[in-house]
């Protein structure tokens, strides 16, 4: 029997975007970027794929990557297929806001799961670079009733366990639980794979699976957040920088040192 | 959960080595001006082996009331026993607000504790008060790497809130301050245990502790490899500071991911933070926005870093550093 991994990825905007492009519309209490800069694949999210396919190939296994949104630039959401994932699953609905919280887009992805048919593993990455939540892979482990494992930076599957390296501040732990389970990776997991040039033939040839609310049973009430956003607004910095510059590089340093020790600050 | 007979703010507290963890203290104090502008009671719980202690600090850092979850399986953290324990707790006191520090295991449990209560959670909150129109909670943190703020409410009860480390100063503690120690009873079995601890890899740190240290300097991307660290620990041992770097560093292979200040990695609140070749970037930013003063030594006028630190030298830090660590010797004898 082939293991059945299940990775959940987001489509965000651009983290690495300049700065002048991103635009907080504070009446409408969200962000804006130009048309012309297309999303992302939420990097974690990338490093999720990568640990999929890390288990993919070293042993028999259908890798399906599940996303949700309002709406979804196909070519970007195609990466994974061209990296070497096997199926798309987009959870695509005028309903689905990016205002709506984790807590509701975790009751939709878990809807979508239990009409997928059983996952050995299912893989996310620890959170999106839009509001770092680290929220919704938890909340659908919770309401699948699976054990949780995150930040891994190594996810090994064997003998119906799943083995998991994990960051922790102080250094590293080795953890395991029994499958399925769910598991958050963070980017010590290493770069995520270039897709081939074979894979992004084929991902060309595959269709994504769309499914709307209404084909998972959902309505708006389903969906009401539990957290709503009262204000979004750009925040004031008041540092002011006093540059110091000598003769030479050289000279700037030991001014530094001298500015820094007449400061009280060394 | 009913709304209607819920009161009181609850802060889950941690333990660290047997005491209440810092972080639960600055969580405490988060606490204790929520439940000032409610005009309701500050609680906290704990669980462990061993409570006695913890719940004394606990009094002294501001809680009324502490609520005990005392079972030799809780002597370690363990993420399932202590969700347990925690969700029993709030099952049995119904508080309007629910607190807890966003470390490693408020990480782990806060979202799982939310889903399991069918609760709003605010995660990674720089601050929080309460509406006097509404009574409700509005928490304020940063979105977007930083470059956005927003201000959220929850709907439902408890609400909840995770609170950025560092951001909420603990208070002073008074140790004839008085309050209630309440033991709760919460079923634990062995069974409920799935995840299992294998081994732990402690890493060798044998310099002084990011997340407490005084003093900081750290290294970037512009470095360009391994062996300029060791410039700067150099100059990190003669100035007592601890040595850390940003994501790219890491990412780079250049040091361990302990190093790592930022979202992911650690946050830290020196009075001096020191930056080599460090740009900037709000992932970055994230996890040193307790920083007193910031310093920056950058190749690049435009850099954000220049934006946000106090004293800044553009030029390249093979040149800038060794003068500077040499002007340092001689003023630190």
């Amino acid at each position: 029997m082939p293991l059945n991994i299940l990775v959940l990825a987001k489509q965000v905007i651009d983290p690495e975007m300049p700065l002048s492009a991103f635009k907080v519309e504070r009446e409408n209490r969200r962000v804006s970027v130009p048309s012309t800069l297309p999303p992302v694949v939420n990097g974690f999210d990338e490093n999720a794929v990568e640990a999929a396919l890390r288990i993919k190939d070293g042993q028999e296994a259908t890798v399906t990557v599940l996303s949700m949104g309002q709406g979804f630039a196909l070519e970007v959401m195609k990466k994974p297929l061209s990296m070497g994932a096997d199926t798309l699953v987009l959870l695509q609905d005028d309903a689905f806001l990016n205002t709506v919280d984790s807590f509701a887009i975790a009751l939709a992805l878990t809807t979508a799961i239990r009409k997928l048919g059983a996952f050995d593993l299912i893989i996310a990455g620890r959170q999106a670079s839009d509001w770092d939540n680290a929220q919704v892979p938890l909340a659908v482990a919770e309401a699948l009733g699976l054990p949780s494992v995150t930040t891994g930076k190594k996810v090994e599957v064997g003998d119906g366990l799943v083995t998991v390296e994990r960051q922790t501040p102080e250094g590293a732990e080795v953890v395991e639980a029994p499958l399925p389970a769910l598991v958050t990776v963070s980017n010590e997991l290493g770069q995520p794979r270039y897709p081939t040039l074979r894979g992004i033939m084929a991902a060309t040839r595959k269709q994504p699976v769309i499914w709307s609310a209404q084909d998972l049973g959902l309505d708006a009430s389903d969906l009401r957040p539990r957290v709503e956003t009262v204000d979004l607004y750009v925040p004031v910095t008041d540092a002011e920088c006093e540059l110091i510059q000598g003769e030479d590089e050289a000279e700037s340093g030991r001014l530094l040192a001298l500015k820094l020790r007449e400061a009280k600050l060394i | 959960m009913d709304a209607v007979d819920s009161t009181g703010v609850l802060v889950l507290g941690e333990l660290e080595d047997g005491a209440l963890a810092s972080t639960s203290k600055e969580t405490l104090a988060a606490g204790r001006s929520l439940a000032g502008g409610l005009g309701q009671p500050l609680s906290l719980c704990i669980a462990g082996a061993d409570t006695d202690a913890p719940a004394r600090e606990a009094v002294a850092h501001g809680a009324d009331r502490v609520y005990t979850v005392t079972n030799l399986l809780l002597a370690e953290y363990h993420p399932e026993l202590h969700l347990e324990a925690l969700a029993g707790v709030c099952h049995q006191t119904k508080p309007a607000i629910a607190l807890m520090a966003r470390t490693t295991a408020g990480r782990d449990l806060a979202p799982r504790l939310a889903a399991r209560l069918g609760a709003g959670l605010a995660q990674d909150c720089l601050d929080m008060s309460i509406d006097p129109e509404s009574g409700r909670m509005v928490a304020r943190r940063p979105v977007y790497g930083g470059n956005a703020m927003a201000a959220v409410v929850c709907a439902g009860t408890p609400q909840m809130a995770s609170i950025r480390p560092k951001a909420y100063e603990p208070l002073e503690p008074d140790p004839s301050r008085q309050g209630d120690v309440v033991p709760l009873e919460v079923a634990l079995d062995p069974s409920m245990k799935r995840v299992r601890l294998v081994e732990r890899i402690e890493e060798e740190s044998e310099g002084v502790q990011l997340e407490t240290a005084g003093i900081v300097v750290a290294g970037g991307r512009g470095l360009g490899s391994a062996a300029p660290f060791k410039e700067l620990e150099e100059t990190a041992r003669l100035l007592g500071a601890g040595i850390g770097a940003s994501r790219a560093a890491v990412d780079a292979g250049w040091v361990p991911a302990s190093w790592q200040i930022g979202l992911t990695g650690k946050t830290i609140s020196p009075n001096l933070y020191i930056t080599v070749a460090i740009s900037g970037a709000s992932q970055h930013m994230a996890g040193c926005s307790g920083a007193k003063v910031i310093v920056a030594i950058n190749k690049d006028a435009e850099a954000n870093i220049l934006k946000e630190a106090r004293y800044g030298v553009v030029g390249d830090w093979q040149k800038v550093w060794p003068a500077f660590t040499e002007t340092l010797r001689e003023l630190l004898g």
